[in-house]
C-alpha cells in the first residue's frame, strides 16, 4: 500500500494547514517506538498474574460483595502462592457453575442443596465453613409491625397481613430458597400476590436491597451483605436472631473423577487451609465496621462458642 | 503541454504491432428492463486510427463503448477480439470514464495502483509514472490528493492514469463533457499524443467541433443504431445518413425519445 | 446530590490514582482493544467482500448481519459460556473465566457492527469505483484492498463504533469472565458489581471515567480523520 504523502503538498485547503501539524516532526519520527511501547504495555496485564497455579471458586454474593475473601485470600496466597479467583453469583448458580465443572470449588451456603451436590457425585465432600444469620429489614416506621413478631414465621404473617411490600431475590440463589421455607409454613397465596405486595427482583442481593430501599419493602437478607451495603436509605433491621435465621457456609470440592480438569491438589490446599486453625481464625478477624461478620464453625475448630 | 515532447513517449509507435486488434462486434444487442438500447450492432475496429463514436444524448455510445471494453455483456451477438494476444485481451485495454474515477489516494498514487495490478515492478513504476506525469503537465501535481483536483486536472489524471498502462486500444466515454474549453483543448492535446504513440483510441462524443479536430474515422449511432460508419474527412464533407446529416445541422438537439420530428411539425403541434 | 457525589467519587479516584483503579482500566483496555482489532480482521474483508462479490443468499447475508448488530449482550455472553464451559464443546481450553474468554464474546459482538457497517459504506465507494477497477482488470479480492484503503477514514468510525460497544458492554463480560477480582473485573463489571454493593457514587464515578475513556478515544480519532481527511480529500 502507498503511505499517504506526508510531504506539505503544493496547495493548502481550508483549515487544514493548523490541523497537520497536529502531530510535531519529532513525534512522527518516534511513531514507531510509540507504537510498540503502547502495545507492550497493551499485552503486559495478562502476565501480571503468573502464581503457582490458581483455583477457581464459584460462590456467591454475600461473601464477595462483604469483602471476606478480599480480606482473608491474600493470607492463603502469601502461604501457598496459589491465587483464587473468586466467582461471586447466586448460590443457584455458583451450583450450576460448579456442577458443569466450571470451578474447582464450591463454597455457598444452603446446606440442602449441597448434599444434593455432593449426593449426585459432582462434589467429593462437603465441610461447614463458617455462618452468619439471615436479617430482616424494611422501613423504619415498620407499617407491618414486624417488630413485635416472636420468630421469623410470626414477622412474615405480619408482612402477609398488612400486605406490605416484600421483596424477594427470585433468583433460587441461598437466601431466595430459605426466605421461601419461611413463606411455605404459612397459607398465603404467594403466585397471585406476586406483583402487587410481594415483588420478585429477580436479581442479587445487592439489587435487591437498592430495590428494596426505593421503594421502602420488607426483605430477607444475609447480615453480611448488609453490613457491606451502603445504599440503606430508610431501611433498617427490624427482626432478628430467630435461630431458625442462621445461615450455614459450607466448601466442597468439585468431583475430580467427573471433571478430570479439576485442580485437586490445589483445591484441597484450599479447603484444607480454610478449615484449619489459620483459615477460621482469618474469618472471625474479618470485620465490617469494627463488627464480626461471619462466624468461624468448622468441624474440630474450638476456638469459638 | 506541447506535442512537441512525442519523440520521448513511454510508448513508440515503431515497435508497435496488433495484439489483440481487431476487434469484431456481430449482430450485437444489448437489453436492459425489457428495453432494447443497442439493436443488432455489427462493426469492426481496426489497428492504427482513431475512431470517434458520434450522436446525441442516449443515441448508446456509452453502451458500445462498455461492450467493447467487456464491462458489460452483449445480450445478444458477439464481440470478439482477433489478434494474437487474444487469450488476455483486458490486458491491452485502457478505459477512460466521462466522471473521472479518482481513488481517495495522490496522483501518484492514483497512476501507480493500477500499474501495480499490472504486475509492474517499482522501479519501472517510478520511471513510467515520471514520464507519464510530465507528459501530461501534471508533476507540480504529483503529491496532491486527486479528490483536491479540479474537474479538469482529475481527467487529465484518468487520461494518464490510462495511458501509463502502455494500451493498445483506449476507450474514452466522452471525456471532455465536463470540462471547460481550456482544459478541453489540453486533453486533446493529450489525446493526440496518446494516438501518436501508437494507441487505437475509440472515443465518443456529442460535440462535432470535437469530432472533427481528432477523428480519422466516425461512427453514428442512433437510438441504439449504428446508422453510419465512414472516414472523417467523408463523413464531415457529407454524411450518407440523413439523420446524421440533420445532426450535423444541429437538428437533433430537438430530438424527442418517442419520435423525430422536423422543427416545422413540432410548432405546428404546439400550436394546437 | 448523588450525581454530586459520583463526581466527587470520579475525581478522588483519579486523583488517588488507586493502583486497583489503573488496572481496571488497562484490562479493560486491552480487552475491548484486542477484540475490536481481531473482529476488524474478520469484519472489515466480510464486509467490503459482501459489498463487492455477487451471490446468491447476499442480500439475506446482509440483512442478517445489520440484525446481528444489535445482539444482546448477555444472549452472546450464554451462546459463548456454554461453548468454553468444562461441559461444552470447547471445555478442554479451559478458557472460560479469563480475559481471552472476554475477548471472544466481545468479537462476537462487534464482528457484525464492523462487517455491516463495512458492507454499507464499501458499497457506496464500490458503486464509484466498479468500472474503473474492472477495467483495469482488478480481481474482486484485489478490489477489497483497494476499497478499505480507500475508506480507511469512515472505517474509523466503523472501528469506533465496534470499540463502544466492546467497551460498554456488561452482559456479555460478566457471564464470560465472571468478574474475577485481578483477573477479569473490567470498568463495567466494577460499576455492576458496587451498584449491588449499593454504593452508587462510586459505581457512578467509575462510570464518568469510563465516560471520559470513551469520550478521549473519539476525540482523538475524530481529529486524526478529520485532519486527515481534509489532506487526503
Amino acid at each position: 500500500m502507498v503511505e499517504p504523502p506526508r510531504v506539505k503538498t503544493t496547495r493548502t485547503i481550508e483549515g487544514t494547514t493548523a490541523k497537520m501539524r497536529l502531530f510535531p516532526g519529532f513525534l512522527l519520527k518516534f511513531k514507531w517506538s510509540l507504537a510498540i511501547v503502547a502495545v507492550s504495555l497493551l499485552l503486559s496485564v495478562t502476565n501480571a498474574f503468573a502464581t503457582n497455579g490458581f483455583i477457581v471458586v464459584a460462590s456467591t454474593t454475600s461473601t464477595v460483595n462483604s469483602g471476606l475473601f478480599k480480606n482473608i485470600l491474600p493470607k492463603f496466597t502469601k502461604t501457598t502462592g496459589i491465587s483464587v479467583r473468586v466467582l461471586g453469583v447466586g448460590t443457584g448458580q455458583a451450583i450450576n457453575v460448579a456442577e458443569r465443572g466450571d470451578a474447582d470449588i464450591l463454597f455457598v451456603h444452603h446446606k440442602i442443596s449441597e448434599v444434593e451436590f455432593v449426593k449426585n457425585a459432582f462434589g467429593v465432600k462437603r465441610y461447614d465453613v463458617m455462618y452468619n444469620d439471615f436479617i430482616v429489614v424494611g422501613p423504619q416506621d415498620d407499617p407491618a409491625d414486624v417488630q413485635k413478631a416472636k420468630n421469623v414465621v410470626e414477622a412474615y404473617k405480619k408482612i402477609a397481613a398488612a400486605k406490605s411490600i416484600f421483596v424477594s431475590r427470585g433468583d433460587e440463589s441461598g437466601t431466595h430458597k430459605k426466605s421461601l421455607e419461611f413463606w411455605r409454613t404459612i397459607p398465603v397465596d404467594l403466585v397471585n400476590s406476586s406483583g402487587k405486595w410481594y415483588r420478585e427482583a429477580g436479581s442479587g442481593m445487592g439489587a435487591t436491597l437498592n430495590l428494596t430501599s426505593s421503594i421502602n419493602g420488607y426483605t430477607l437478607t444475609d447480615r453480611s451483605t448488609w453490613m457491606a451495603f451502603q445504599n440503606k436509605g430508610s431501611l433498617v433491621v427490624l427482626f432478628e436472631g430467630d435461630p431458625s435465621m442462621r445461615n450455614q457456609y459450607g466448601i466442597t470440592m468439585v468431583n475430580p473423577t467427573r471433571h478430570k480438569h479439576v485442580k485437586a491438589p490445589l483445591a484441597s490446599a484450599f479447603i484444607g487451609w480454610v478449615i484449619s486453625n489459620d483459615g477460621q481464625a482469618a474469618i472471625n478477624d474479618f470485620r465490617i465496621s469494627g463488627k464480626q461478620t461471619f462466624f468461624a464453625n468448622a468441624a474440630g475448630y474450638k476456638k469459638i462458642n | 503541454m506541447d506535442s512537441s515532447a512525442n519523440e520521448t513517449l513511454p510508448n513508440n509507435v515503431e515497435n508497435k504491432s496488433a495484439r489483440i486488434l481487431p476487434l469484431v462486434l456481430k449482430n450485437v444487442s444489448y437489453e436492459k428492463a425489457g428495453m432494447r438500447l443497442i439493436k443488432d450492432l455489427s462493426v469492426t475496429f481496426n489497428f492504427g486510427s482513431l475512431t470517434v463514436i458520434l450522436g446525441p444524448n442516449g443515441a448508446g455510445k456509452s453502451l458500445l463503448l462498455r461492450l467493447c471494453h467487456g464491462l458489460i455483456k452483449p445480450s445478444k451477438g458477439t464481440v470478439d477480439w482477433c489478434g494474437p494476444k487474444v487469450s488476455v485481451p483486458q490486458r491491452y485495454q485502457a478505459m477512460v470514464f466521462q466522471r473521472p474515477v479518482m481513488l481517495r489516494r495522490s496522483v501518484i498514487a492514483n497512476l501507480s495502483h493500477s500499474l501495480k495490478y499490472r504486475g509492474i515492478n517499482k522501479a519501472e513504476r517510478t520511471q513510467k509514472i515520471d514520464n507519464i506525469l510530465q507528459h501530461t503537465g501534471l508533476s507540480r501535481l504529483a503529491k496532491v490528493p486527486a479528490r483536491l483536483l479540479s474537474v479538469g486536472e482529475q481527467q487529465r489524471l484518468a487520461v494518464a492514469r490510462a495511458w501509463s498502462l502502455d494500451p493498445e486500444v483506449l476507450f474514452m466515454d466522452e471525456p471532455t463533457a465536463a470540462l471547460d474549453p481550456a482544459a478541453t483543448h489540453s486533453l486533446e492535446n493529450i489525446i493526440g499524443a496518446i494516438k501518436k504513440s501508437g494507441t487505437k483510441i475509440i472515443m465518443s462524443t456529442h460535440d462535432l467541433g470535437q469530432a472533427k479536430r481528432l477523428a480519422d474515422e466516425v461512427l453514428f449511432l442512433y437510438r441504439g443504431r449504428l446508422l453510419e460508419q465512414a472516414d472523417a474527412s467523408q463523413f464531415f464533407k457529407k454524411p450518407n445518413n440523413d439523420l446524421a446529416q440533420s445532426f450535423m445541422r444541429g437538428e437533433l438537439l430537438w430530438w424527442n425519445r418517442q419520435e423525430l420530428k422536423p422543427p416545422e411539425q413540432l410548432k405546428e403541434r404546439r400550436q394546437k | 446530590m448523588e450525581i454530586g457525589d459520583a463526581f466527587a467519587a470520579a475525581m478522588a479516584l483519579i486523583i488517588n490514582f488507586e493502583s486497583g483503579l489503573a488496572e481496571i482500566v488497562l484490562l479493560s483496555l486491552q480487552v475491548s482493544i484486542i477484540a475490536v482489532a481481531i473482529a476488524c480482521l474478520i469484519g472489515l474483508p466480510i464486509g467490503a467482500a459482501l459489498a463487492v462479490f455477487q451471490f446468491p443468499g447476499r442480500t439475506a447475508i446482509a440483512v442478517i448481519l445489520n440484525a446481528m448488530m444489535g445482539l444482546p449482550p448477555v444472549v452472546v455472553g450464554l451462546i459463548v459460556y456454554l461453548t468454553l464451559s468444562r461441559s461444552g464443546p470447547l471445555g478442554t481450553l479451559g478458557l472460560l473465566y479469563t480475559p481471552t474468554a472476554m475477548i471472544i464474546a466481545q468479537i462476537c459482538l462487534v464482528t457484525p457492527i464492523i462487517a455491516a457497517l463495512t458492507r454499507q459504506t464499501t458499497e457506496d465507494l464500490w458503486q464509484e469505483y466498479a468500472e474503473h477497477l474492472r477495467s483495469i482488470g482488478i480481481g474482486p479480492w484485489r478490489a477489497v484492498t483497494t476499497l478499505l484503503w480507500d475508506n480507511r477514514f469512515s472505517l474509523i468510525t466503523t472501528i469506533l463504533a465496534g470499540f463502544g460497544r466492546a467497551s460498554a458492554e456488561v452482559g456479555a463480560v460478566m457471564i464470560v469472565g465472571g468478574n474475577i477480582d485481578h483477573v477479569t473485573r473490567v470498568m463495567t463489571t466494577s460499576i455492576a458489581l458496587e451498584t449491588s454493593k449499593g454504593d452508587l457514587a462510586l459505581a457512578l464515578g467509575l462510570g464518568i471515567i469510563l465516560l471520559a475513556l470513551a469520550l478521549s478515544v473519539n476525540a482523538a480519532a475524530f481529529i486524526i480523520n478529520d485532519a486527515a481527511m481534509k489532506r487526503h480529500g
